[in-house]
């Protein structure tokens, strides 16, 4: 394995260029989603999925809430030195 | 019939053939071996075949139905798939272990009778320990035992669940039982122990990723799809199986975002996809059924292909730890694009093969109107995305520059990773196939508008989540760490026990022994010839109750300087067990 000795090799997201691009694409990308909702006919088997862009809200919610969860909650419990068991 | 024979038997003879070959002959032989005994599976009628008459008993080594078979054909794909990416692999023991491994799937899936199954259930897991063990480290051989510990507790408590249910029904055909009674309830048990349910799942996210690299390809695809298998026989619509199978989906990927190692990761999120599996056993509908079944088949593709993906970097760089790995698709591009396409398989990405199988779970729990279910599934799928989806692809491939320049994974790898990769888009964009080997006749379409657009939406506003919690630094970065999980109970059981001898038995010892001498001076002062009797007394009271305890001490003190905690682990949680199920049992008669 060879330790950085080409590091003036340019690689895909070394520039800040091509990372711009690929986060422009994605966020159009969540816009395009968004617009393209208006344009289908749900049959919801629950209500609330019938609702405005519920997927969208909920998988943000739901990951924002998971992250806290677990950042906030879960690992001052469950957090041991790493020689713990030993 | 006549020229067929138990794909099992296959394996297992193969396995034990494998030392005599050398060279380009043994790798030839290892990817024949899956090959040949596919052959002989697709010659198989469906029926009852091979059956031994045994003490009396019908043992049934061929239990081939729609489900049997389905189980059958992904257990030969898979055994392909990991023999091709451990071809390097010179170590005869692991290609060894690996096969028997595998056999003893088969042999699960295609057992017709409870003893038969039985012995192939406990054969998976004394060839599997030999793949964590093969890694031949400190940590492996720890994690071996645990493994060991765990799943010969199981396999004890299906032993006494099949004993108390022939000895009721008189019968040991392996087919529907259902919940009744104490016998089903000890077989189910030890099910869920294999299906790794929450609290009983330590020892999945604990040995799998001490296993060997390829090692833990098999590890990933076998146990738990044969417990699941097991499941959907024998207890299909047991409505105790949709909150556990909620539950197994919703808690590990806590865990996952804070986890360090990306093989436990890995692991956590095999628990997590097992879960819709097992939810969907429960719902117990045909469009469920069907749907876990099917989960089943792409669940063992993309889960191997991501720890497939992550064993290449660990080859390569001898690192799985989030904290060391980092801007890796610099030098391992085709490495990254086939973890991705795992990740996306995972994540139910529409085209690719999570999509067509996890909607079916969805959907039947909708059609159930089981509200809390669904959210829970719901925010699972969310989950499963933001942690192997995206986590496992940006720690190791992009993220910070960790400034390591690995070459890309070798041939066998790569050409491994690809035939998975290629098989989790091709499903997903076409499930028709697989769709035509499901159990039950499929009416089902997984590409509707909005079904499509509701699952994308989902998925990328995850993503906007994560890389606005990344850029905000709230996101939880990697720690060198450990997890508390369940299996502390029996990892620090010995600890435990040891302060118990140290304190509450030492103590106890020395309470008698001052009174004991005091009652032997006072009698000593009152009573003329006492010396003879304090003697006596001494010898046996002291002897008797003060040094029992000491003696204990000492001898667990000694065994703990010499070979640590591990084994006072082991012996005292099995005695432990032992007992308890022996009063379980009682109780239950």
């Amino acid at each position: 394995m060879k330790e950085k000795d080409d590091t003036d090799k340019e690689y895909l997201f070394d520039k800040p260029r091509n990372v711009k691009i690929l986060l422009g694409c994605f966020f159009s990308s969540l816009v395009v989603l968004l617009i393209l909702e208006f344009f289908v006919h749900k049959h919801p088997h629950f209500p609330w999925e019938g609702w405005l862009e519920f997927y969208a809200v909920f998988g943000f919610v739901a990951c924002v809430a998971l992250v806290v969860a677990a950042k906030y909650i879960l690992r001052p419990l469950m957090k041991r030195r790493e020689d713990y068991y030993d | 019939m006549i020229n067929t024979i138990p794909p099992a038997l296959i394996f297992i003879i193969g396995a034990l053939l494998v030392p005599f070959f050398k060279g380009k002959v043994k790798s030839a032989y290892l990817l024949l071996l899956p090959v040949i005994s596919f052959i002989n599976l697709i010659s198989i009628p469906i029926g009852n075949h091979w059956v031994v008459s045994f003490l009396g008993y019908d043992l049934v080594f061929g239990k081939v139905d729609r489900l049997s078979l389905l189980f059958g054909y992904i257990f030969h794909l898979i055994s392909f798939i990991a023999l091709l990416y451990a071809l390097h692999v010179k170590d005869d023991l692991q290609h060894v272990a690996g096969l028997v491994y595998a056999g003893s799937a088969l042999g699960v899936v295609f057992a017709g009778d409870l003893f038969s199954f039985f012995v192939f259930w406990e054969m998976l897991t004394i060839s599997s320990i030999f793949l964590i063990w093969a890694r031949r480290t400190r940590a492996s051989l720890g994690a071996g035992f645990r493994y060991l510990l765990v799943h010969v507790c199981g396999g004890l408590c299906l032993l006494a669940g099949i004993v108390l249910y022939v000895n009721q029904t008189g019968s040991i055909e392996f087919g529907y039982i259902g919940l009744n009674g104490p016998a089903t309830y000890f077989i189910f048990f030890a099910f869920g122990l294999n299906c790794a349910w929450p609290i009983l799942h330590p020892w999945l996210t604990d040995a799998y990723p001490e296993a060997t690299i390829t090692g833990t390809i098999f590890m990933s695809a076998f146990t738990t799809k044969c417990a699941v298998y097991a499941l959907a026989r024998a207890f299909p619509g047991t409505e105790a199986l949709i909150w556990i199978g909620a539950i197994m989906t919703g808690f590990p990927i806590f865990y996952a975002v804070i986890e360090n190692d990306l093989r436990r990761v890995l692991a956590y999120s095999l628990i997590n996809q097992v879960g819709f599996m097992v939810c969907g056993i429960g719902i117990g509908t045909a469009l469920a059924i069907n749907g876990a079944v099917a989960h089943v088949f792409n669940d063992v593709l993309f889960k191997a292909l991501l720890f497939m993906s992550m064993g290449a970097i660990m080859y390569r760089t001898g690192k799985i730890n989030g904290t060391a790995l980092g801007g890796l698709y610099r030098t391992m591009p085709l490495t990254c694009i086939f973890c991705m396409v795992g990740a996306a398989s995972i994540s139910a990405f529409p085209l690719f093969s999570g999509f067509v199988s996890k909607s079916m779970v969805m959907d039947a729990a909708a059609k159930g109107h089981m509200k809390i279910i669904w959210f829970i599934l719901l925010f699972a799928s969310a989950g499963v995305f933001h942690h192997a989806g995206i986590k496992i692809p940006f720690f190791a491939f992009f993220g910070h520059d960790s400034g390591m320049r690995p070459k890309e994974a070798p041939l066998n790898m790569l050409i491994a990773m690809g035939i998975t990769a290629f098989l989790c888009i091709f499903i997903g964009s076409f499930p028709g196939p697989l769709y035509s080997l499901l159990p039950y006749p499929v009416d089902y379409v997984p590409y509707t508008m909005p079904h499509v657009v509701g699952q994308t939406q989902l998925l990328f506003f995850s993503a906007l989540a994560f890389s606005l919690l990344l850029l905000s630094g709230i996101y939880p970065g990697e720690q060198r760490c450990v997890n508390l999980d369940s299996d502390w109970f029996y990892r620090m059981a010995g600890k435990r026990f040891m302060w118990f001898c140290d304190k509450p038995l030492v103590a106890f010892g020395n309470f008698i022994d001052r009174n004991v001498l005091r009652m032997a001076r006072a009698s000593k002062s009152s009573f003329g010839g006492a010396a003879h009797f304090e003697d006596g007394f001494d010898k046996f009271y002291h002897v008797g109750l003060t040094s029992t305890p000491t003696v204990i001490y000492n001898w667990v003190k000694r065994l703990r300087t010499e070979i640590g905690y591990l084994p006072i682990n082991l012996i005292y949680v099995f005695i432990c067990f032992v007992v308890l199920l022996f009063i379980m049992l009682l109780l239950g008669r």
